[in-house]
């Protein structure tokens, strides 16, 4: 009896002691080998938004921060998150011009297919995942521009900007977007955009199919009958590849209204009062 | 066993990759690359050397005496994730540059079950200091060659056609496979015969 006991105080004793010991150890190893880091990036850190959400094509801020103060970086613009505040701030630290970069950049999600909008070839009952869902022939929408669903973009949102709706998509709050682009790079039918936050009309399809084809699949599809570009030339809205865009370029954008009213399928939409 | 046929077995014959399937976390995901899986490689074998002497020292010095053997996983797990902190201070000290080329692998080091495999089958061995050093090496060396070799084999996959579905992750699982199979060719008996004994 007085074995175990012992044997059981050994144990504690001598695991309580190791991690006393290693943690000291490292304290102490953490002060001792310090290394100085430089000014400029301590201070650029501060700026930055620390999100590490990787716009700026470096890893996380630390690595555009050191690459400013590097020199290998000359753009104080890259920071598409932080926007004009941090701009500033970056361009007083490095002592330059914080210039312009163009306006503010939100995603939107182009799709309206949801629960019975959009048909279903087949019931995915898989990994929710929409990359996994994508793998197995390419979805189970019928629409294979359209978005699945499942949310890869929920989750790899940096800021949760983005949630579930009621109708099986999803939506972008863009008072919250940081304009990112993870969930652009992340959805694997593209059916993420990116466009300006000022505007207040978006095409909300991603089909690129035949009129007879998107109709067939889903009632709010795009089908590309061009009478957004021929009834309001001054609207902006051009038909590619049987795909409306709005080009927000141009300036007067007089016709939206008219045109998303004229829209045959109502895939234009307002996304702003 | 002597100190040839300990290296042999631990690149080789028991190469913790391909034959003892242990660390496959980083087999898979840093062998996107040439640089970065040799980057890894000598990280992960610098770390095993050093952690199979001091868990050894560990075992014979404070384990066994207090006869608490049970808590072998425990401690080591501890020492093992202190020493790649520590190593990691260390190498951001003194040497910049290396840091800059191991930098982001070291950490990931901390969860390879590989260092801890190498640890425990050192010490169920009952080696001796050197042997256990010697046991560690190869195995990181082990490692190392698979990585390697495993990075090779992705880099020229991403050029090939490639069955859209078995694209990235499960064409190098598959490969992974085969190169493991290729490796059953070093056992025992090549071994004994190769070193005599």
């Amino acid at each position: 009896m007085v074995d175990i006991i012992l044997r059981i105080l050994f144990a504690f004793l001598s695991i309580s002691a190791l991690g006393a010991l290693l943690g000291f150890g490292l304290a102490v190893a953490a002060r001792k080998l310090r290394v100085e880091r430089d000014k400029t990036v301590e201070s650029l850190m501060s700026s930055l938004p620390g999100l590490n959400c990787g716009a700026c094509g470096y890893p996380g801020c630390e690595g555009y921060a050191e690459a400013l103060a590097s020199g290998q970086e000359s753009n104080v613009t890259k920071c598409s998150p932080g926007g004009a505040e941090v701009r500033q701030a970056v361009a007083q630290t490095l002592g330059v011009e914080a210039g312009e970069s163009g306006p503010r950049q939100v995603a939107r999600l182009a799709c309206l297919g949801g629960d019975g909008i959009a048909l279903r070839d087949f019931q995915y009952a898989g990994y929710s995942d929409c990359e996994a869902a994508k793998v197995h022939f390419d979805g189970d929408k019928g629409c294979k521009h359209g978005c699945l669903g499942l949310g890869s973009c929920v989750k790899s949102c940096p800021v949760d900007a983005i949630s579930y709706t009621e109708n099986g998509l999803v939506r972008v709050d863009e008072e919250k977007c940081i304009g990112c682009e993870v969930c652009v790079t992340v959805c694997p039918t593209g059916a993420m955009h990116m466009v300006d936050a000022e505007s207040k009309w978006f095409v909300a399809c991603n089909s690129t199919d035949k009129a007879k084809a998107t109709k067939a699949v889903c009632s709010a599809g795009c089908i590309g009958c061009r009478i957004c570009e021929r009834k309001f030339p001054e609207a902006g809205f051009k038909v590619e590849d049987n795909l409306s865009v709005l080009a927000y370029t141009k300036e007067s954008g007089e016709g939206r209204r008219e045109a998303a009213e004229a829209c045959p399928v109502k895939c234009i939409i307002r996304t702003k009062d | 066993m002597t100190y040839l046929g300990i290296i042999l077995t631990y690149v080789f014959v028991s190469n913790l990759v391909l034959s003892q399937f242990l660390g496959l976390c980083p087999f898979i995901g840093v062998s996107k690359n040439t640089e970065s899986a040799v980057g890894m490689g000598f990280a992960v074998t610098f770390v095993m050397s050093l952690a199979t002497l001091i868990t050894w020292a560990l075992q014979n010095f404070v384990l066994v005496p207090l006869r608490i053997e049970f808590l072998q996983t425990v401690t080591f797990i501890l020492v093992i994730a202190s020493l790649v902190q520590l190593v990691e201070m260390a190498v951001r000290k003194f040497s910049p540059p290396l840091y800059q080329a191991l930098g982001i692998y070291l950490p990931l080091i901390t969860t390879n079950c590989g260092v801890l495999g190498i640890a425990l089958i050192s010490v169920n061995a009952e080696y001796g200091p050197m042997e256990s050093f010697l046991a560690g090496l190869s195995a990181g060396i082990g490692f190392l060659l698979a990585l390697l070799l495993m990075s090779g084999i992705r880099e020229r996959l991403d050029t090939e056609r490639v069955p859209r579905h078995l694209k990235g992750s499960p064409i190098a699982f598959i490969s992974g496979g085969l190169m493991a199979l290729a490796f059953m060719a070093f056992d025992k008996a090549l071994l004994s015969n190769l070193i005599g004994g």
